[in-house]
């Protein structure tokens, strides 16, 4: 029958639509289990450094790294913008622009000027159209990021605070609440306030330090640092599998919705058609 | 009963051992050295090498690890490992290699806005979806 053969291929190619939503969920949802390990393996790490700064902060130093020292005036301020490589993961990364944005002008607006580094495509792409000053990218890290990585773009923004060029330096990536919720999230990393001092376990002890102190210093703070931005990126990672997840999820619902919706019309359009030829028929029989 | 001692070795990617020890062994930039329980306060730069944890007599572990950094307390000696052999060279390479990909991108883009008018239009874009979404809800 000739009735509704554009309906016809319409839900065909949305079923089609619907296997390729439907398809890419299940490897967001089996990949999203990866990355989140992935984020609990890298805990400890971080938990035992910031526990190492923590011990530092308590110690009676002889020496005082820049990175520990608040800097009287903020007059140019680095930011590293974590983002995912690909699209096809909801508001994931307009979100985090969004609230970058709203930053970025309230800095503006006091005068501050921003250096920018990116990781991941999807920031590139948006900052390089923008009228700020790119200082540093990398993109295409895939799911398993390695620390190695992201090196060179943390040391672009060390070498501008070491050189005070910047005075402070923010990384910006979307905090894992959990699978459904992603939160854009905006902290300051440099300089380093450690977390508050227990005046009883203060003491007047210091480390032994080998070789010295401003060598150990210098590798410990930037491993820091490091990881902080490690932690950011393989969180953020979390969050686009999970975002991409739910975002296929809802379009493999929308598609089943259309479908049903078509359905309905071209049965409809079918069942017309027939009373058409049956009236038809009848009419004709009644003429004769 | 001998005395121990707790022992973490992290790498930024992994937990890699944790527990208890009766010596430790690592390889720190003046030479190797041996940590026993009650040990000073310690921080030290670790060379690409082996730590050995022995946690009772029979029992050696070794560990390899690519550099890194050693931090002792008289009860908790932590080792965050390295992923990799990391060099000032290198890391240095590597952030210039990351800049020139900055200029790279930035140098084949057209055409700038600034950020108050593109935060209107995302702003805009915004609406117009929520605008959309609305009109199906009621209107499908």
């Amino acid at each position: 029958m000739a009735v509704g053969k554009e309906i016809r291929t319409k839900i065909g190619s949305i079923k089609n639509t619907q296997k390729i939503t439907r398809a890419m969920e299940m490897v967001a949802a089996s990949k999203m289990r990866k990355t989140q390990n992935k984020m609990q393996a890298t805990r400890p790490y971080a938990r035992k450094i910031s526990q190492i700064i923590k011990h530092l902060a308590h110690a009676n130093p002889e020496y005082k790294h820049p990175y520990l020292i608040e800097r009287a005036e903020t007059k140019r301020i680095g930011v590293i913008v974590i983002t995912s490589d690909r699209g096809l993961c909801g508001g994931l990364n307009s979100n985090l622009f969004r609230k970058v944005l709203g930053q970025l002008k309230q800095w503006d607006e006091s005068g501050i000027e921003v250096d920018v580094c990116t990781i991941g495509s999807k920031g590139l792409s948006f900052f390089s159209g923008l009228e700020c000053n790119l200082v540093g990218q990398t993109t295409k890290l895939g799911d398993t990021p390695h620390l190695e990585d992201i090196v060179g773009v943390i040391k672009v923004m060390l070498d501008a605070y070491d050189a005070h060029e910047i005075d402070e330096l923010h990384i910006v990536s979307n905090e894992f609440v959990n699978t459904m919720v992603q939160k854009p999230n905006i902290e300051k990393i440099l300089p380093i306030v450690p977390e508050e001092i227990d005046e009883e376990l203060k003491g007047y002890w210091d480390y032994i330090y080998e070789p010295d102190a401003k060598e150990v210093l210098d590798n410990l703070l930037t491993r820091y640092i490091e990881s902080m931005v490690y932690q950011g990126l393989v969180e953020n990672n979390a969050c686009e599998q999970a975002a991409r997840m739910v975002a296929m999820k809802s379009a493999s619902d929308n598609a089943g919705k259309l479908i049903d919706e078509l359905q309905l019309v071209y049965n409809k359009a079918r069942q017309a058609a027939i009373t058409q030829e049956i009236s038809e028929i009848v009419a004709g029989a009644a003429a004769v | 009963m001998t005395m121990t001692i707790h022992v973490d070795i992290v790498s930024a990617e992994k937990e890699i051992f944790s527990g208890l020890a009766e010596m430790v062994f690592a390889p720190a930039e003046m030479g190797e050295v041996g940590i026993a329980p009650r040990h000073a306060p310690l921080i030290s730069k670790l060379k690409p090498g082996e730590v050995r944890v022995k946690v009772n007599e029979k029992d050696i572990q070794p560990f390899y690890v690519s550099g890194g950094i050693l931090e002792v307390q008289p009860h908790v000696v932590t080792i965050l490992a390295d992923t990799a052999i990391r060099a000032k060279d290198i890391d240095e390479a590597a952030a210039l290699e990351a800049k020139a990909r900055a200029e790279e991108a930035l140098s084949d883009t057209s055409g700038k806005i600034n950020y108050s008018t593109a935060h209107a239009q995302l702003a805009e874009a915004m609406e117009q979806l929520r605008s959309l979404d609305r009109l199906r809800k009621h209107g499908g």
